[in-house]
């Protein structure tokens, strides 16, 4: 895959690996900001472009690399199967599939699934990872390069209710937080080799939280906090511990962390020391992670309602009541954000528009879990049966 | 179905020549350990036996045999590459991938994935083979004819054929391992009057001694060595959480066999109890402990520790672990620690756990007397 060194200087801040600009290489998209970087947005009247079927139940997101669309899923009375799929993006044909079985436990919440973390892509690799903590790594023609059990390796990192930190791919080393009641884990791995650069105990606490990247270090996020660790070597940067949430993960932008944690609290860490920018008691994300779009915060609450805020003190703009339930975190390209409820309604949200505005939706009419995807001007969402495109 | 022993060997022959040049890198994906130990190898390893011919898929398939569950997932990632690519070319080896499900001899990993590939390449000849796998060493593979039997009893009692159906899902019965089909099989049994002793197929130990309460404040019981750790004096008292402990006798009634301390000691929060039986095996043998519990837990057996799992209240199911032991001959002494926590929410109540004792298939294994 050719890489574009002049698309990635403009069109990301300190991106974590090498993934061309229309790719969505990780949960959130490109570092994990939940927003396109590229030129060509979906737009605000989407249809359903194809639809492809899934043999299991998932819901991680797709994650688009170049033209090929990859998701997994885990099929089985147990969910002990694990799949990864290349799918075309042009036409949703299937390149490739690869089934794998689960070497930890698969018990979790009916709710949930195995296939719960979002796969990641440093762009040459695809990295997928499960509650299970099974961790498989393929190149794009889907040869598999290396696999790790970390349930197999460290007994007691699992959670009976399941997990789902997606990873995160920073240079050549991928990180997995494998956090939970008992053996709670944070890896970082080498990418070529599989094997471990280094592993740090975390707090002993369930966590379902994914890491995000600032300023070269990996945030990780928990119960009690969120630590700046150096992705090579697993060394503390920074350390703020007032605490946030298990659930929604932080948003990021190039120069501060918007961490759910007593409401939100905006973050500014530097080697040695995190300061506070501010902190809205009022904002209180529900499941989904908020995201950063032009100089607005935007949280989903646990009741359905998008609130806008100000990213300069945390105040509040507007908030628009969307149809809900929600589990999945919302994305954005250009002033539009997009979500789907657990009904499988798919809403797209004009943040222009005064209050905030549903302009547009999508019956998918299927329970729809997952985070949706963005790459070249579509929207990529998945179901426990489906994965769809729309454009 | 039987394959002709001239068959056999000229794919013993086709599986001879191929292993030659897979000998070293199916030695490759063998060798891999925990932590990523041997990836490097196997990464080539894995490339040179993904172009395999199909006629080595045999071959591959035995490689799996006795390997560890990472090696199978390199290997089965092998086979499902060559796979793909045979049954495109409808050159899938199929007499040879059926005689290798069918030898009870190989693992069961390897035969479910054999089935598989029977299933994708000639789904009428797997569907054949199905009736021979009711009593598979697999419950995996025994799903398929305990599925199948249980959709007949369901269209005989749809016309009605009561003894028909009573047949076929007592048949089914005698098949099924997993709990989703059992309960469904239990129940379709009860409605027709003939219940099922579901401890007995399962095997639950369902009589007990138990102990408590011991503290658990600030969750420090788990790793606190009380006096049942030490030594099991079923006459002896110690002193307990604001109460003496002693031994009692404990049977559980319940079909699931679930041990609850809640009965005999109300619901206490931040206490250890202690469960104790005598297991006796007709034979020194190879079985598995399986456990369901969402409070913190250790079990030993014969004063050795098989496993301990502090996670509170996050679920809890059955066979939630599986715990390879090794039976002795005679008395086998079982002890289990459970710990209750501090939480207070409705979904904290529980203070119980779930023992069966049965072989890697998920079949009970019964007490000798």
């Amino acid at each position: 895959m050719k890489i574009f060194l002049s698309l990635l200087s403009s069109s990301f801040f300190l991106h974590s690996s090498f993934c061309a600009a229309a790719d969505w290489p990780q949960f959130r998209g490109p570092n994990a900001s939940a927003v396109s970087s590229e030129a060509t947005a979906p737009g605000p009247k989407v249809a359903i472009d194809w639809k492809v079927e899934l043999p299991g139940r998932g819901l991680s997101s797709p994650i688009v690399v170049g033209e090929k669309v990859f998701v997994t899923c885990s099929s089985g009375p147990d969910q002990a199967n694990l799949h990864v799929f290349c799918f075309s993006a042009a036409d949703g044909k299937k390149l490739w599939e690869r089934v794998m079985k689960a070497t930890g436990r698969t018990m979790a919440h009916n709710k949930t699934s195995v296939a719960a973390p979002t796969p990641c892509s440093d762009g040459e690799r695809v990295f997928a990872l499960y509650s299970s903590n099974d961790l498989f790594a393929f190149d794009l023609a889907g040869n598999l390069l290396w696999l790790r059990g970390l349930t197999f390796d460290y007994a007691n990192a699992s959670n009976s209710l399941g997990m789902s930190s997606s990873p995160v791919v920073v240079g050549d080393t991928l990180v997995v937080q494998a956090e939970n009641d008992s053996e709670s884990i944070a890896v970082g791995i080498d990418v070529a080799t599989g094997k471990n650069r280094w592993k740090k105990e975390r707090p002993k606490a369930a966590n379902w939280t994914s890491a995000v990247v600032f300023k070269g270090a990996v945030a990780l996020q928990s119960s009690k906090g969120l630590t700046g660790v150096n992705p090579k070597t697993g060394d503390i940067e920074w350390d703020y511990t007032d605490g946030a949430s298990t659930i929604p993960s932080s948003a990021v932008t190039e120069n501060a962390i918007y961490v759910p944690s007593n409401g939100v609290t905006a973050l500014t860490p530097e080697k040695g020391s995190v300061s506070q920018l501010w902190r809205a008691s009022g904002l209180k994300p529900g499941t989904g992670s908020p995201l950063v779009l032009g100089d607005s915060l935007y949280v989903l609450n646990g009741a359905g309602v998008l609130v806008k805020a100000s990213l300069t003190n945390g105040d509040e703009a507007w908030k628009l009541r969307l149809k809900g339930p929600m589990s999945g975190s919302p994305v954005a390209a250009g002033q539009y954000i997009y979500i789907a409820s657990e009904r499988g309604d798919f809403q797209v949200v004009d943040t222009t528009a005064k209050e905030g505005e549903v302009i547009h939706s999508v019956e998918l009419k299927e329970t729809v879990l997952c985070t949706p995807a963005i790459s070249n001007g579509a929207v990529y969402v998945r179901s426990d049966k489906t994965l769809w495109k729309l454009k | 179905m039987k394959i002709p022993r001239t068959a056999l060997l000229g794919l013993l022959f086709v599986s001879v020549s191929n292993a030659a040049s897979l000998e070293e890198p199916l030695a490759a994906l063998r060798a891999v350990q925990k932590e990523g130990k041997g990836n490097e190898k196997a990464t080539a390893a894995w490339q040179q036996i993904a172009k395999a011919d199909p006629a080595a898929l045999p071959e591959i398939l035995a490689a799996m045999n006795g390997a560890n569950p990472l090696a199978e997932n390199w290997l089965r990632a092998a086979i499902g590459v060559v796979a793909d690519q045979a049954i495109k070319a409808k050159k899938l080896p199929v007499e040879a991938v059926q005689a290798f499900l069918m030898d009870t001899k190989n693992s069961a990993a390897p035969r479910v994935v054999a089935f598989d590939l029977i299933q994708r390449a000639k789904p009428e000849l797997a569907e054949k083979i199905t009736p021979q796998l009711l009593e598979d060493p697999s419950s995996e593979l025994r799903r398929h004819p305990v599925s199948k039997i249980t959709s007949t009893g369901d269209e005989a009692l749809a016309q009605g054929k009561k003894d028909a159906a009573l047949t076929a899902f007592q048949q089914a019965m005698k098949g099924a391992r997993d709990e989703d089909q059992i309960k469904d099989l239990a129940k379709k049994l009860k409605d027709l009057g003939s219940p099922v002793d579901l401890p007995t197929h399962f095997g639950f130990v369902r009589s007990w001694k138990l102990i408590a309460p011991f503290t658990n404040v600030e969750r420090k019981g788990f790793d606190t060595v009380f006096p049942p750790e030490e030594k099991i004096d079923l006459t002896a008292t110690y002193p307990g959480k604001n109460t003496e402990a002693k031994w009692i006798d404990y049977t559980s009634t319940d079909e699931y066999g679930q041990i609850d301390f809640n009965k005999p000691y109300t619901m206490l929060k931040e206490v250890t109890g202690y469960a104790y039986t005598e297991f006796e095996s007709g034979e020194e043998r190879e079985a598995q402990i399986r456990l369901g519990c969402k409070n913190g837990w250790k079990v030993w057996l014969n004063g050795q520790l098989i496993f301990a799992r502090d996670e509170y209240h996050r679920g809890a199911k059955l066979d939630q672990y599986k715990l390879p032991v090794k039976l002795q001959k005679g008395k086998n002494k079982i002890l289990v620690k459970c710990c209750q926590n501090e939480q207070t929410e409705t979904w904290t109540v529980e203070w119980q756990f779930q023992l069966r004792i049965c072989d890697e298939t998920g079949t009970a294994i019964l007490a000798a007397k």
